[in-house]
């Protein structure tokens, strides 16, 4: 007898059916902020719809545009920018931790007064790897089940250490700053003392001078 | 056997000032629904926040809030919105960081048999591991976005330094020569302007008028019966 099968699945799944979505206009931009470490692969995928103004609704699709999906690193360097189709998937890699962008627009190529289309974009961003879904189908194996399963506590896992990594090595960076932040408070404030004493100077040399000079003193 | 699914989104994006950010979740009825916000960065971290059901009611809303985290309760089936306003300030950007989680509970097993196998046994403590990271994840979570908060705070304050230093010293600088060329202009003016200048408007402005040696000048510490020399 097969046992039911259950999903452990903690992000969203790929079918996009019932997934976040957001509107954006034709011609804006619109960016997601993903705080990854070095070196993970990043999987998005996305699903446009475009408003149809015969019968007021959005569209089940988005025929005849596409999607420019840029990828800024943190230091603003362009990890990816291609253009996609009405519905696709993209991935890249981090060179460096930090904030990285992913940025979305559509190639309309109408006027920015005229388009005031606008655009139901359904998201979902996935960091790490994932097993892909062939491993949660319904197997008659339990053995097989159970090691599906199995894999996915791993998976888990080794996301949450690589997590831990980041944020010790961020920690680092934090503290970092800080210590700059106190050094630079320090050396500024000595440096201002020493600027304002030896303007305050130099301003009572040349009144004094030039009043001398003037003969009034 | 319903599958037991939890879907979880997060996001992290920016919300220009003066702009509503919506995002939209079809959610059937009973789900059980997690909303967790905070802002990161910019401002005075705070937001204003409120959520509608399909009917356009608004079952919870929020002004100038910092972060929550609330249990949805989710009466009817279709779209819920989710949106982030930032009408009340003038130019800050802010950069909000959600987490929205939608899933039923995870059923606890019918074994079909009543029998404890191992296997049973076997997924029932992957179930409970599950279930512990889960919650690990979660803590995580709310930690990293925390440390990112106080990241991005202790960058900014490195920079304001640097740069409200530096421009307090070129204005240090400026004030003190100008003071001094100021000073001396009050001195080296033509003979004519001489008076009145001095006067500063404590007395009518006197053009051309003759200098007598008895005149007291306007503050001064140096003293009277002054011979001006004309340069």
């Amino acid at each position: 007898m097969k046992h039911p099968v259950t999903e452990f699945l903690f992000i969203l799944s790929w079918s996009l059916t019932s997934s976040l979505y957001f509107h954006q206009g034709e011609k804006e931009e619109k960016c997601i902020i993903e705080d990854i470490p070095g070196d993970t692969l990043v999987t998005g995928h996305y699903k446009i719809q475009s408003w149809d103004l015969a019968t007021r609704d959005f569209l089940p699709s988005a025929p005849g545009l596409g999607m420019f999906v840029t990828v800024k690193g943190p230091d603003e360097q362009v990890l990816l920018h291609k253009l996609y189709g009405p519905e696709s998937r993209f991935t890249f890699q981090s060179h460096s931790q930090g904030e990285h962008r992913i940025c979305l627009m559509s190639n309309s190529t109408k006027i920015a007064v005229f388009a005031g289309n606008k655009l139901r974009v359904n998201l979902d961003v996935q960091v790490g790897e994932h097993a892909t879904d062939e491993s949660f189908e319904e197997t008659k194996d339990m053995i097989n089940e159970v090691k599906a399963r199995m894999l996915h506590l791993l998976q888990q896992m080794q996301y949450i250490s690589s997590q831990q990594d980041y944020q010790r090595s961020r920690e680092e960076e934090f503290r970092q700053i800080n210590e700059e932040t106190n050094s630079s408070v320090l050396w500024w404030a000595m440096f201002q003392t020493v600027i304002l004493l030896s303007v305050g100077a130099w301003q009572m040399k040349q009144m004094k001078n030039f009043l001398i000079a003037k003969k009034l003193v | 056997m319903p599958l037991a699914s939890a879907n979880l989104t997060e996001m992290t994006f920016e919300l220009a000032d003066r702009e509503i950010q919506c995002f939209y979740e079809e959610l059937q009825k009973d789900a059980k629904c997690n909303f967790v916000f905070q802002v990161v960065a910019g401002g005075h971290y705070d937001v204003d926040c409120f959520i509608e059901d399909p009917r356009r009611r608004m079952i919870y809303r929020k002004h100038k809030i910092r972060q929550d985290s609330l249990a949805v309760k989710v009466e009817l089936s279709g779209v819920y919105s989710f949106c982030f306003g930032n009408q009340f300030s003038t130019f800050s950007h802010k950069k909000i960081y959600f987490h929205l989680e939608v899933g039923e509970e995870i059923p606890i097993f019918a074994t079909a048999e009543g029998k404890d196998s191992a296997l049973t046994q076997l997924e029932a403590s992957c179930l409970s591991i599950h279930t512990a990271l889960r919650s690990v994840m979660n803590m995580q979570t709310q930690q990293r976005v925390q440390a990112l908060i106080d990241h991005l705070h202790a960058e900014d304050m490195n920079s304001h330094i640097i740069y409200w230093a530096s421009s307090e010293t070129i204005i240090l600088f400026l004030v003190t020569v100008g003071q001094v060329i100021i000073l001396k202009r009050f001195f080296t003016d033509k003979r004519a302007n001489v008076t009145g200048s001095l006067y500063l408007g404590l007395q009518p402005f006197n053009v051309g008028s003759e200098q007598t040696s008895n005149r007291k000048l306007f503050g001064s510490q140096i003293c009277s019966d002054i011979q001006l020399d004309h340069v």
